[in-house]
């Protein structure tokens, strides 16, 4: 990304101004955005030099690296906006690999006609979010489609983090008898998004969840309680996720669904549709997985955490060869969370 | 939730399992059919299976519009869809089904088709509104707690003058299926019905009185959650018993014997009832689904366009006419849980999550597994 | 069958249509299969309609009927079998 003296351009129209196709053709046009609008937004030390990367300092450690992809819909949502969620969401990636998240990338598609406007809000919240996780935004890029072949804004970002000594988790480590924990209540950030799309709309009080977890997490890792697996269910949900790492390391669980927490606007919403909220995508949770002796400990620490304040342990790790996540339910009776067969469509039967 | 929770209390359920392990005779063996695929999924959902002793057993019946619809009736709105250019409006749980030409309506949609995703029948008339230069085509399924709804937009189509909408009728009536189930060579050893809920909203509890009359099966009417359902196989464990057959009705919060009249009265002004129906795994059933009435023939999409209905047959191996009738259990279709899945099924009672199959597949298989 | 789930009306909207509230989710539904509907009813709602009124005493005696002792059979209590 290279500067433009600002005094050779008439500064960006960000109150009415578009994106039209020079802002992605690398030219002048394409500069000026990127100076008057992302530079200056997140702006922070690497980002000053310039350069088309980052130049970084040595790691002191083993580098962790997560991407993702943002094509969430509507842009703008009850809690938050695909700028933060798009911060947020690789922060997790890279913490629940129980990693300090150091530095991020940005990268956007952005669809010709996009008011500037709006994409000063997405930029701003990305800038907020970055700001408060103290992770910076230090390189990206800039590209834009024909009108018709994008969604408005599509945003990747991709984090990196470093990992202490010591710290193993990966979603291969869970055995018999571990327990499972989950850090607060599901489905809140699914059901903001679905209250807000056209053909299902609800006026409710529901709002994502979107956080960045990292903190949480470091005090989870500091508190050298026995770790196993971290992840933050988030597409397909809490069930999806379970249903993963039960492959992963070929065991079987067994869940308590009086434990798992539904906020009521949440669960409501979801009988309106006929979803089930351990399908439903999450943005600012996290499932831990740890040595049956430690849970108290951790849920102590989770509890004392603002991000975790519901944690609870939802159930525990079992022997099972044929890997089935089971829960009992609120009414006494067994049954199987299974894998979600492809998206989780609303029911009218 | 009020009117919800309290009926999912597990206290509650508690006592209702007490009362059932006191008063099912442990001589007997009692099999249960739960009509609709609302209760399937309630017992599926709260594992409600191990609430019961192990002589009471559910069945699970044919109560699920999606099952039921033969590949035929989707292909109709496939080809419309992607050969005519419609904007296809349907409820979702339609749109996975699979259909002719590896086709489903979801897959259509993927090839450019205009298939849109609806809650009511509402949004497909303001589809209509909004697009006044393309043809809209609703695929109206359901059993006679989602006529109604079909019903009211029709007339409402009709008093606005909408040219541009129209309904692919596969309404169908539950009376009908049951008869259906139990006008078997031989008979069949269902002792008891769990009736519909929100059907029998709708249609009262009178209509099944003719079960209970002329088969000498229990019915009880219950509601949709799982206490309601506890109770209802309680109240015809207790017929059995006593070796009564009657029309019982648990609902009693939502259902009378006459039922809906408002809404009846609205169905039969816009409906008319077909000479025969095919029927997924029920074969061709009299009298058992409804078409639109001549004064409502301009928004009768079979005869709007050229989209004739062509019965597509089922896979050799499906067991599921078996299945709906209670004669078998899904275990022992040879293609359960193998070629016949939820993400590849092959068969009505695996396409919906609430059909017998993918019930017993989604929630019930660990069972078999003894884990 | 068929999803449907209790809720309250809330408000009575344009002619026909009310905004019914279930655990803090508002939706307007189609009251145009039911007659005399009043805020504060409960009404079954399916597929955007609601489809008939919830009958609050109804509603109670079906709980305490969960909460009945079931019958006892004498005999089978007295020689202890389950």
């Amino acid at each position: 990304m290279s500067t433009v003296k600002p005094n050779y351009s008439r500064p960006l129209d960000l109150k009415n101004g578009r994106v039209d196709m020079s802002h992605g053709s690398g030219g002048r046009a394409m500069a000026q955005l990127i100076s008057e609008l992302f530079a200056s937004a997140f702006d922070n030390e690497y980002l000053a030099q310039g350069n088309d990367g980052a130049l970084l300092p040595p790691a002191n450690g083993r580098l962790v690296m997560a991407t993702d992809s943002h094509v969430v819909s509507p842009l703008f949502f009850a809690g938050g906006d695909i700028g933060c969620l798009s911060v947020h969401g690789t922060i997790n990636d890279v913490a629940v690999m129980g990693a300090k998240p150091l530095y991020l990338s940005a990268s956007f598609i952005l669809e010709e006609g996009y008011p500037l406007a709006d994409l000063k809000r997405i930029v701003e919240s990305m800038a907020k979010a970055s700001r408060e996780a103290g992770v910076p935004i230090v390189t990206g890029d800039t590209k834009v489609v024909e009108q018709g072949k994008g969604d408005g804004v599509f945003i990747t970002t991709t984090g990196v983090g470093v990992v202490r000594d010591g710290v193993n988790l990966s979603g291969d480590l869970a055995q018999p008898g571990d327990k499972i924990l989950l850090s607060g209540t599901i489905g809140d950030h699914g059901m903001a998004i679905l209250s807000q799309r056209e053909g299902l709309m609800f006026s409710a009080p529901i709002v994502s969840d979107t956080a960045a977890l990292h903190g949480l997490v470091a005090a989870m890792i500091d508190s050298g309680v026995a770790l196993r697996v971290l992840r933050d269910p988030t597409r397909g949900g809490l069930a999806t996720t379970l249903n993963e790492i039960a492959k992963q390391s070929g065991v079987g669980m067994m869940l308590q669904e009086s434990s798992i927490a539904v906020n009521q606007p949440v669960e409501a919403a979801c009988e309106f549709l006929g979803l089930d909220p351990l399908y439903v995508a999450n943005e600012g949770k996290l499932i831990a997985i740890c040595a049956p002796q430690d849970a108290a400990r951790l849920l102590e620490i989770m509890r004392a955490h603002p991000l975790a304040n519901a944690a609870a342990i939802i159930g525990e790790v079992r022997e099972d060869a044929h890997g089935f996540v089971q829960m009992t339910t609120k009414l006494g009776g067994r049954r199987v969370v299974d894998w979600l067969a492809g998206e989780q469509l609303p029911r009218i039967c | 939730m009020k009117y919800v929770d309290e009926f999912r209390d597990g206290d509650l359920a508690k006592n209702i399992a007490a009362n059932l392990a006191r008063e099912a005779d442990p001589k007997r063996h009692y099999r249960l059919m739960e009509f609709c695929g609302g209760h399937t999924h309630a017992i599926s959902r709260y594992g409600l299976a191990d609430l019961l002793p192990a002589h009471v057993r559910m069945i699970h019946g044919p109560g699920c519009p999606v099952c039921v619809l033969p590949i035929g009736r989707v292909d109709q709105a496939t080809r419309l869809a992607r050969e005519q250019g419609v904007i296809l409006c349907t409820y979702a749980d339609t749109v996975r089904v699979p259909a002719s030409d590896n086709l489903s309506l979801m897959r259509a949609k993927a090839s450019g088709a205009d298939v849109r995703m609806i809650y009511s029948t509402q949004d497909a008339l303001k589809v209509a509104r909004d697009n006044p230069g393309r043809e809209v085509v609703f695929l109206a399924i359901g059993f006679e707690t989602t006529t109604p709804p079909t019903a009211v937009a029709i007339q409402q189509a009709a008093a606005e003058g909408l040219k541009n909408f129209s309904i692919l009728c596969d309404h169908v009536l539950t009376p009908a299926a049951m008869h259906a189930i139990l006008a078997v060579e031989g008979g069949v050893s269902i002792d008891g019905f769990v009736g519909p809920a929100h059907v029998s909203t709708v249609i009262g509890s009178k209509p099944y009185e003719p079960f209970a009359d002329d088969y000498g099966k229990p019915v009880v009417i219950a509601g949709f959650e799982p206490l309601d359902v506890m109770q209802a196989i309680l109240m015809l464990v207790r017929q059995i018993n006593e070796g009564r057959a009657a029309v019982e009705n648990e609902f009693t919060r939502a259902v009378t014997r006459e039922g809906n009249l408002k809404a009846q009265q609205l169905v039969t002004d816009v409906f008319e009832l077909r000479d025969v129906f095919e029927w997924r795994g029920l074969g061709s059933v009299p009298k058992s689904a409804l078409k639109l009435r001549p004064k409502y023939a301009a928004f009768d999409a079979e005869l709007k366009f050229k989209v004739d209905y062509v019965a597509v047959p089922d896979n050799k191996a499906c067991e599921c006419a078996a299945i709906l009738r209670g004669q078998k259990r899904p275990q022992e279709c040879k293609i359960f849980g193998t070629v016949c899945t939820p993400e590849n099924p092959v068969g009505s009672c695996m396409v919906s999550s609430e059909g017998a199959c993918a019930a017993h597949y989604s929630y019930g298989r660990f069972r078999e597994s003894a884990a | 069958m068929c999803l449907a789930i209790p809720a309250r009306i809330e408000e009575l909207t344009t002619p026909g249509n009310a905004i019914v509230n279930l655990g803090g989710v508002r939706k307007e539904i189609s009251l145009a299969l039911i007659n005399d509907a009043a805020v504060g009813d409960y009404v079954i709602v399916h597929v955007g309609y609601a489809l008939q009124k919830l009958d609050e005493e109804e509603a109670l005696r079906t709980l305490e009927m969960f909460a009945e002792m079931g019958q006892i059979d004498e005999l089978r209590s007295e020689l202890g079998a389950q």
